[in-house]
């Protein structure tokens, strides 16, 4: 029963993923006075990609055909993780955070790889930039996890969530420090501005569009989904374990759709504020993202020295 | 006594006393000089929240007038003359070339290690959760002389000095719940002369060496070379 709804769960964190990518999308518009797109575009795109008819370079090994594959299962085993409206996750007792952590970054390289194989000068070039940034981003979101998992005493995402509930509301400055930067790591990891601009398509500054410059048809489509999630990933990341309130802690139905609706809800919030925050800020140069990660960095190492000193007990 | 068994207004004050120390790191990167004086006056705004929130929970009224005296002095007064003498001097468009801000942050983050070091025995014999601060303010202090080392800019320093100024002050709060009304009034009648002495050295630096940038005085000599 446990496992049934784990992926059903899991299922409808892949099926909402594409809806929050076309929220985001639809609340820049109108910060930008542009006319919107419709919410469901983003299906739409999915579809007729998938439909389309790959075209891939005579000089494209088999890790090229098979990458997007493993790019998108490794999203979705990443996924399974995290707990989205349930709070008890039997999955994520199998495999804790730094796993989960484990398989963005598997993902990641077999993108990278991808986008070194067909020797074009801008994938080389944009997976080149993606391991520069992830070498940086990983340990800022390491130091934030273990902030949070030393005040759980877990790195079971499923428990330590629980724990937060459990306290009931407790201002602590750890968090405060974790939550910051694990928001600027997930600006970082999921290519959004000011480190990488995700509308661009033909600029020098991109970094995940050009890795996938020589992907089409259903590669593409796929690819595109797993960023789609990762977005969400991060997102569902991000409200759970700071504001983990509303989410459903028993197997009643009713609980189950209203914690569907309050993580629907979280979520739509935060993607105002990326939305506003995209608006607002401008991309910045290449060699300034590395200020921002050891920024991050540092509010994560705060966060864990500011639960050693003010929060331990003595 | 742990974090989730005190009040709220605890809670808090410790979460402020985090953010205070967040806000010496960020000063410690800044090199534009008008955001260095503005994260200085952010500093002593959200001192003067702790100290209001300290007065209000541990009900010590004496601690409203610290609180209000920080708040002209430290919000007010002192960011508004510095800022006027960045703009009377030109300099609010300069960038000052922090070598290596990587470092320098983790010698900040090493010297909160290290004030928490020092400070843990005496933590370790009181009962009093706030004292929990006392090690971050100690921080803030020498994240305030790291940052006069650190910066050429001798408005840098001043913000250095002041932010050890604030760490003092916090620390009188948290330890044991502000000083006397005397030793306070006297404290901030001397920031109050420092900083108008300071604008004074300003004016003459910058009419002398044609620069407030301090590492050119060393090569004032007595004798031509």
């Amino acid at each position: 029963m446990n496992v049934l709804l784990a992926i059903i769960q899991t299922l409808f964190f892949i099926v909402l993923a594409p809806l929050l990518a076309g929220w985001v999308k639809w609340c820049k518009c109108y910060l930008q006075n542009r006319k919107a797109p419709s919410l469901l575009q983003p299906y739409r795109d999915l579809i007729k990609l998938t439909l389309k008819q790959p075209v891939v370079s005579k000089d494209a090994s088999w890790l090229f055909l098979i990458a997007p594959y493993i790019i998108f299962s490794a999203t979705a085993l990443a996924v399974t993780v995290v707990p989205f409206f349930l709070v008890n996750l039997p999955t994520a007792a199998s495999a804790d955070v730094i796993v989960m952590v484990g398989f963005l970054a598997f993902a990641r390289f077999f993108l990278v790889l991808a986008g070194l194989d067909v020797g074009t000068a801008f994938g080389g070039m944009g997976s080149s930039r993606e391991m520069t940034i992830s070498s940086m981003a990983e340990p800022a979101m390491l130091m934030a996890i273990f902030t949070i998992t030393m005040t759980a005493s877990t790195t079971n995402l499923s428990f330590a969530i629980g724990h937060v509930i459990e306290e009931g509301l407790v201002l602590r400055p750890s968090f405060i420090f974790a939550l910051f930067a694990l928001i600027l790591v997930a600006v970082a990891e999921t290519g959004r501005i000011p480190v990488d601009n995700p509308a661009t398509h033909l600029e020098l500054t991109m970094i995940h569009e050009a890795m996938i410059l020589e992907y089409s048809g259903r590669h593409l489509a796929l690819i595109e989904w797993a960023s789609q999630l990762k977005l969400m990933l991060y997102g569902v990341l991000i409200a759970n374990i700071f504001f983990p309130w509303g989410m459903a802690e028993t197997l009643i139905i009713s609980a189950l759709g209203y914690g569907l609706l309050a993580i629907m809800g979280k979520l739509a919030i935060l993607a105002v504020i990326l939305a506003i925050s995209e608006t607002l800020l401008a991309k910045m140069r290449l060699f300034r993202v590395q200020e921002f990660l050891s920024f991050a960095y540092l509010l994560g190492l705060l966060g864990m020295l500011s639960h050693i000193i003010l929060e331990a007990s003595r | 006594m742990d974090i989730e068994n005190l009040d709220h207004y605890s809670q808090l004050i410790l979460s402020l006393a985090a953010l205070v120390t967040l806000t010496s790191f960020i000063m410690l990167a800044q090199g534009r000089l008008l955001r260095l004086v503005f994260v200085f006056a952010l500093q002593g705004f959200l001192l003067v929240l702790a100290t209001s929130i300290a007065a209000y929970s541990f009900d010590n009224p004496h601690l409203y007038i610290s609180a209000a005296i920080t708040l002209v002095l430290k919000v007010l007064f002192i960011p508004w003359m510095l800022r006027r003498h960045i703009l009377k001097l030109n300099m609010h468009r300069d960038v000052e070339a922090l070598n290596n801000k990587t470092t320098l942050m983790l010698g900040g983050a090493s010297l909160v290690v290290f004030s928490y070091y020092v400070l843990h025995p005496i933590m370790q014999n009181s009962s009093m959760i706030l004292l929990n601060a006392l090690s971050l303010s100690l921080a803030v202090i020498l994240l305030g002389m790291l940052l006069m080392i650190s910066h050429h800019q001798a408005i840098a320093h001043v913000v250095g000095f002041m932010s050890i100024e604030n760490g003092l002050f916090f620390a009188a709060t948290v330890s044991t719940n502000g000083m006397p009304m005397v030793v306070e009034l006297g404290v901030a009648f001397d920031v109050l002369v420092a900083a108008v002495l300071f604008g004074i050295f300003f004016l003459h630096i910058s009419s002398s060496i044609d620069s407030l940038d301090v590492d050119k005085m060393n090569r004032l000599n007595e004798v031509d070379q």
